[in-house]
């Protein structure tokens, strides 16, 4: 705890002070925006028989005649029509009235929910207390955290707010604090990383920061709200304000997703949009559009055009599918923070995660056949508490590199393993594009080929400082990464087919996610020894780590 | 805290060599297969009986036959079950025509969990299944007798918060 000379402040916020706080003031709106857009989209799309009634006489009076003998008929009917009964019986105040009470009902609760939404930030934990009538109280122990992810969307963002999710090991187990001031979410984020690092005091360079955050950080203080301005200057500077403020969110708009003085550029990765275009347009969406295409052929030659018809969704999934996976790998990047690995990416929509160092469990690199000529690679990862879900936000953050070269490839896992690229040398070279004992690789024997006739070359085997290497595929080539220390457990298996070929395979359990760490042929003697040296060395490394504590040291 | 952690501490069969489940675990192993096909068997012969259905009758025939096999093999895979407390981990192994061997290290152990059927219930068995943060590790020792399962799960407990590492 020491006392900068800004005064108690141990943070560069001021609000992980471990006392109550609440949330930016629109947050209700911007969490129930989505519901409250839905709900008017179904009441209009309810009302669009009345809609074309009001409109086509005005577009189109010829056909006027027509539709009031096909609606005229509902006039008087109450199921089938609510308004024609109102306006019929005369009822249209008592009707605007029930409208306006909704309304303020919806505001009101808004309001409320507002007021019971508060956090708190202490040296234990993140704790968010909500609920008007059923109160929950979440928390977040800090050296349970397996990652931070700040969100803004497009909507969110006009708004100047940013949602903050601090997700910890276990399923389902997220703590968010939706929303806050943009500014004050990235300063929360360095300030929880900085506490659950257990470098216990702030830096005393980082105080004087702080004045300008806190200055950002816009009502959310205490249980004295600062949205009410000083009386003496309201008129004077309400213009001002007004134009500062706008400048103040077209700054943030245009602002580079990464801040350049977050991170070192040189550790930095970025993805040129034309790889990103080039590398969409030849992965798996490309083999889709061909067998569209043949389809489409086809239709066209044998004249069914229904087919055509039938194929519309089809495309436009493709295209929606493609054009999302563009617009997210649009402005990304990923670098080295203080605080761990930080990966931003979005184009309107932005959100960044950061990882503290040692929750990685497993790095896997795969190349598709279309990519190899270019080079190209992407990184998936494995991290504890982001569950094998279909939620493709979650399925987004495993994915670290979305497409990148070899080289990019080194400098991801030296953000993600420290030391692991350097330990491995000239065998990750290997384990990406080599086959057979290569860069020191143990290769499976000639007669693994019976059982994967082509991938046999390339299958291969390495353990070194604590890293365990997985090399395979021909198609997709992959390498997996898992560092031992964080290893869960390990199995040797081998049915009839392998044991007649005295053959295994070897997996390594880590934590749920889209790697699987298994080698599917390995020599029998091998895999034994293998086995062997897995199970030791992933206790000793474990007994080792310090990782989850990464600040201690020099904190 | 000495005194407290003699008489527990020190676990008593640590890196013994492999250890062997209850034989009288092949009983429930068998009272599961004879009720399992003893279902779709019948359903078979009365499929066959009052359907009429030809086919039937080969079916429940051949779940016969694979119940008979099973059951015969069912001492040696019975056998095959073995676990082993070595000095940081457990090494659990069975099967004989699917091998598999998984270490768990202690200090991997998210909980242990003793769960126990009806018939292992009547014979005096319990299974200890162990749960890390990994859901591939599925490790099961099955037929251990209930008393040594309780003993077994206490000091891998305290095992594992001796051991204690990160996730």
């Amino acid at each position: 705890m020491t006392v900068g000379p800004s005064g108690t402040t141990r943070t560069t916020t001021g609000v992980a002070d471990g006392q109550w706080h609440r949330l930016h003031p629109a947050s209700p709106l911007l969490r129930g925006g989505l519901a409250l857009i839905a709900i008017l989209g179904f009441v209009i799309a309810n009302l669009r028989e009345r809609l074309v009634e009001v409109f086509i006489p005005v577009f189109a009076p010829d056909l006027g005649g027509e539709f009031d003998e096909r609606f005229g008929r509902w006039q008087g009917d109450w199921a089938g029509d609510p308004i024609g009964g109102i306006v019929t019986n005369g009822l249209v105040g008592w009707a605007l009235a029930g409208v306006a009470v909704v309304i303020l009902g919806i505001i009101f609760g808004f309001w409320l929910s507002w007021r019971m939404h508060t956090f708190r930030i202490t040296d234990e934990a993140v704790e968010v207390r909500s609920g008007i009538v059923f109160r929950s109280h979440r928390s977040a122990r800090l050296d349970r955290i397996q990652g931070i992810n700040v969100a803004r969307p497009l909507f969110a963002r006009l708004f100047g707010a940013a949602k903050l999710d601090v997700s910890v090991a276990g399923q389902s187990g997220n703590v968010q604090l939706s929303y806050l001031a943009s500014a004050l979410a990235d300063g929360l984020r360095a300030d929880i990383l900085r506490l659950a690092s257990g470098a216990r005091a702030a830096k005393a360079g980082a105080a004087p920061a702080g004045e300008s955050a806190t200055a950002l950080g816009e009502p959310v203080q205490g249980e004295t709200d600062a949205s009410s301005p000083t009386p003496q200057h309201q008129s004077a500077a309400a213009a001002g304000r007004v134009s500062e403020l706008v400048n103040r969110r077209v700054g943030e708009f245009l602002a580079p997703e990464l801040d350049p003085d977050l991170a070192p550029p040189e550790s930095v990765v970025h993805i040129p949009l034309g790889r990103v275009i080039g590398s969409t347009a030849l992965g798996g969406a490309v083999i889709w559009l061909i067998v569209l295409a043949a389809v489409l052929a086809v239709g066209v030659a044998t004249r069914t055009w229904w087919m055509l018809f039938s194929f519309i969704p089809a495309l436009i999934g493709l295209a929606s599918y493609s054009w999302s996976r563009i617009t997210q790998s649009l402005r990304y990047s990923i670098a080295g923070t203080p605080d761990g690995v930080r990966i931003g990416h979005g184009l309107l929509s932005t959100a960044n995660q950061t990882l503290p160092p040692g929750r990685v469990h497993a790095v896997e690199a795969t190349q598709w056949v279309l990519w190899r000529p270019f080079g190209w690679w992407s990184v998936r990862i494995n991290i504890a508490g982001h569950s094998l879900s279909a939620n493709r936000e979650s399925v987004q953050r495993t994915i670290v590199l979305p497409v990148g070269t070899a080289d990019d490839v080194r400098r991801v896992l030296e953000l993600l393993l420290p030391g692991a690229a350097p330990a491995l040398g000239e065998a990750l070279d290997a384990g990406l594009g080599g086959r057979g004992a290569d860069g020191g690789f143990e290769p499976a024997p000639r007669r693994a080929a019976w059982l994967h006739p082509f991938a046999w070359r390339r299958i291969g085997w390495l353990e070194r400082d604590g890293i365990a290497a997985i090399r395979r595929g021909v198609l997709v080539r992959g390498l997996v990464l898992v560092p031992l220390a964080r290893l869960q457990s390990v199995a040797v298996q081998r049915g009839p087919l392998r044991r007649m070929l005295r053959l295994s395979s070897l997996r390594l359990h880590t934590v749920t996610g889209p790697v699987t760490a298994t080698l599917p042929v390995i020599d029998e003697a091998s895999a034994t020894a293998a086995f062997d040296a897995v199970a030791r060395e992933a206790v000793e490394r474990a007994a080792l780590d310090t990782s989850h504590h990464w600040g201690a040291a020099d904190g | 805290m000495p005194e407290l952690s003699e008489p527990q501490g020190a676990p008593t069969h640590v890196d013994a060599d492999w250890r062997r489940v209850s034989p009288k675990y092949i009983v429930v192993e068998v009272v599961g297969s004879i009720i399992g096909s003893g279902i779709v068997i019948a359903a078979m012969l009365v499929a066959y009986f009052l359907g009429a259905q030809q086919w039937a009758l080969w079916v429940a025939i051949a779940v016969a036959v694979i119940a008979v096999v099973t059951i015969a093999l069912e001492p040696r895979r019975v056998r095959s079950i073995a676990y082993r407390l070595r000095d940081d981990d457990l090494v659990f192994r069975r099967g004989i025509m699917f091998q598999r061997q998984v270490a768990v290290p202690y200090g991997r152990m998210q909980l242990v969990d003793i769960t126990r059927g009806p018939v292992a219930r009547a014979l005096g068995l319990a299974d200890l299944k162990f749960v890390t943060a990994a859901a591939a590790t599925a490790v099961t020792v099955p037929g251990l007798p209930a008393e040594e399962a309780d003993r077994l799960r206490d000091e891998l407990v305290a095992l594992a918060e001796t051991r204690r590492a990160g996730l």
